[in-house]
């Protein structure tokens, strides 16, 4: 009994339907935010869920040998946090959205909270409260918890898994599905890049200084999407689900160093060429490749016109046209990433152009 | 009690304690603001502040928290400069006396867990910002240098984590810096890089890419060692300094903490 219901958890944390039950989730919490926040079982099921679940499992001798890694519990720390302040956050912002709809000012607004107190006591003590809380915090931790060594550093013996530090571990990930050039510089510096942009090419001015939902229903949900699915889960999931050889590993899984996970990654121009066509691939890489050039085109430069013209039209007219291209761009690229992954888990497709001649794979 | 009351008193009279503090117990308005006024790290925080931007869950504390954290990481991390040693010969062995020898030896596990925590706190100090939209007009800029010092974090806690000389460190450091190799254009792996010559002669190999000037070498060796320990200790720090002054001052200067009705920019 118990073991079906270990191997059933076990098959629900497998990449493609993690990513998907997450999102969902996602989609469900932003549209009954209301019920989320506000109904006092809802509120256990979200902030204690994660809780008893990591509990009980605690239990299972596999999960507990990846949980009880001294380097992993500020990661099980984090996990609760971020799920902490993102429901704290979307309920302020609910009672703030319903405070508008009444005429009222936002909470951040009342009379009260626009008066003015002293900094000396009021915020120096609760810093210091803070500051001496999180201390003592680290000092009880330390003395605990002695920070892990490993053997000698070992150029002849590779470690496997062999893991960035953790908070790499979202890129690691999605190295499965891109070449290296994308998930290790591309990416990341778009990442960076983006997050710069961000106060340039967000052009709604309202939601500055309070919580809010509905005054900001583009930005959120875009920004969560980045945050919590394409960075936080797949920190999680490089850190918890991924094993030998990068395996995937249920969480009550043994690290079975010798799993085998057939490799039945395709191309796209042998889907076409080969497959659909039935000849052989061209010689010459980009006739071999033109139906993958073809179709980045489309979705890099062709969508973006036909999104400005139709659904994004509000955007671009508000934006201008550099704005709203520099925009249009991060946000497909932020998409790109699920796409090829469904794609991966769905037609096992490769890459869409693959020119290994110049180490240029996408 | 009211014999040390009056010493007390008698002490906050004297004319050292005057040169110290220049002003009386913060006890009423004018003093409470002198308090602030007069101190040059309290200086940092206006004298009053609207309720709204005390409140902790408005702030959640997570920006001082990163902060406290970076001076907590910058203590212990000064006093295990007086045991570690950059070498491959005796980084590891430095390690081993720093868990058996030292008395009460904790700075490796308060530097190691407070540089995960901060890395955390960094990230959900990110969340509240963008959640309260707090990076919008006057304070777009201070979000991007806010951007540049999270990235410095991860650099820091990533050059830190080779330091140890262990199999984890030397493993993730290889794992993350194999990346480089692709960078385009200038990693020997990446796209582009062919076309990096001059005549027949290619100017990016293994011996002179982007990852060869990380590491200095074409492995995770005793250059490297080195290179991230300077990068840790002297280089990020000495930028991160810089942006973290620039980073508070602008919080100031764009009108304290984020509130409502606080939007327009500011008079100069």
């Amino acid at each position: 009994m118990l073991d079906s219901i270990q191997a059933i958890i076990d098959r629900l944390f497998a990449p493609e339907i993690l990513l998907t039950a997450s999102i969902v989730l996602l989609l469900l919490f932003f549209k009954y935010r209301k019920f989320c926040t506000q109904n006092k079982w809802m509120i256990m099921l979200i902030l204690g869920g994660p809780v008893v679940y990591f509990a009980l499992s605690a239990f299972e001798e596999n999960f507990w040998i990846q949980f009880s890694k001294p380097d992993n519990l500020p990661i099980t720390l984090m996990l609760w946090l971020v799920i902490f302040f993102v429901w704290l956050a979307m309920r302020k912002g609910v009672e703030n959205d319903e405070r508008v709809a009444a005429g009222m000012p936002v909470a951040e607004d009342t009379k009260e909270q626009k008066e003015k107190v002293f900094v000396w006591p009021d915020l120096i003590y609760i810093e210091f409260l803070m500051l001496l809380a999180v201390f003592i915090g680290i000092l009880v931790w330390s003395i605990l918890i002695p920070a892990p060594l490993e053997e000698p550093a070992n150029p002849q013996l590779t470690p496997n898994p062999s893991k960035a530090p953790w908070y790499f571990l979202g890129l690691q990930e999605i190295l499965v599905y891109f070449d290296p050039w994308l998930a290790g510089v591309v990416i990341p510096s778009l990442i960076v890049i983006g997050l710069m942009a961000l106060p340039y090419i967000d052009p709604n001015p309202r939601g500055n200084g309070y919580y809010t939902f509905s005054e900001r229903r583009y930005e959120i949900p875009i920004f969560l999407f980045g945050f919590l699915i394409l960075w936080i889960l797949l920190v999680f999931q490089g850190t918890f689900l991924r094993g030998p050889n990068w395996n995937f590993y249920g969480p009550y899984e043994y690290w079975d160093v010798h799993k085998i996970v057939p490799l039945t990654n395709v191309q796209l121009s042998e889907y076409i060429w080969a497959r659909l066509l039935g000849v052989g691939l061209p010689a010459f890489w980009l006739v071999r490749e033109i139906f993958g050039i073809i179709l980045l085109l489309m979705y890099f430069v062709a969508l973006p016109v036909l999104l400005a013209r139709k659904w994004f039209n509000k955007f671009y007219v508000q934006m201008g046209a550099v704005r709203y291209g520099i925009a249009v761009f991060l946000f497909l690229m932020m998409v790109f990433v699920p796409i090829k992954m469904y794609l991966r888990w769905m037609i096992n497709l490769k890459y869409f152009v693959a020119l290994p001649e110049f180490f240029f794979n996408i | 009690m009211g014999r040390i009351k009056n010493s007390f008193n008698e002490l906050t009279r004297s004319s050292m304690w005057k040169s110290v503090f220049r002003h009386k117990l913060p006890r009423d308005d004018k003093n409470r603001a002198l308090a602030i006024l007069t101190n040059v790290f309290f200086h940092l925080h206006p004298v009053r502040i609207r309720k709204q931007g005390v409140r902790i869950s408005y702030t959640w504390c997570m920006g001082g928290l990163s902060f406290f954290l970076f001076l907590v990481l910058t203590v212990t991390g000064i006093l295990l400069m007086f045991y570690y040693r950059p070498t491959t010969q005796h980084a590891y062995p430095d390690m081993l006396d720093l868990s058996e020898s030292a008395t009460l030896g904790l700075m490796r596990e308060m530097h190691r867990w407070s540089a995960h925590l901060m890395i955390i706190t960094v990230w959900l100090h990110m969340l509240r910002v963008f959640l309260t939209g707090s990076y919008k007009p006057p304070r777009e800029f201070n979000w991007v240098v806010g951007v540049v010092l999270m990235v410095l974090t991860l650099l820091l806690s990533f050059t830190g984590y080779l330091l140890p000389w262990d199999q984890l460190a030397m493993w993730a450091v290889t794992v993350g810096s194999n990346m480089a190799r692709a960078t385009p254009f200038m990693g020997v792996e990446g796209p582009g890089a062919q076309l990096m010559q001059l005549g027949n002669v290619p100017l990016i190999t293994a011996g002179s890419d982007v990852r060869f000037v990380l590491l200095a070498g074409r492995f995770v060796g005793e250059g490297a060692l080195l290179r991230f320990y300077v990068l840790h200790c002297i280089g990020i720090p000495f930028v991160f300094v810089l942006l973290l002054a620039v980073h508070f001052w602008r919080v100031r200067r764009d009108g304290g903490i984020s509130g409502p009705g606080k939007g327009g920019p500011l008079p100069l």
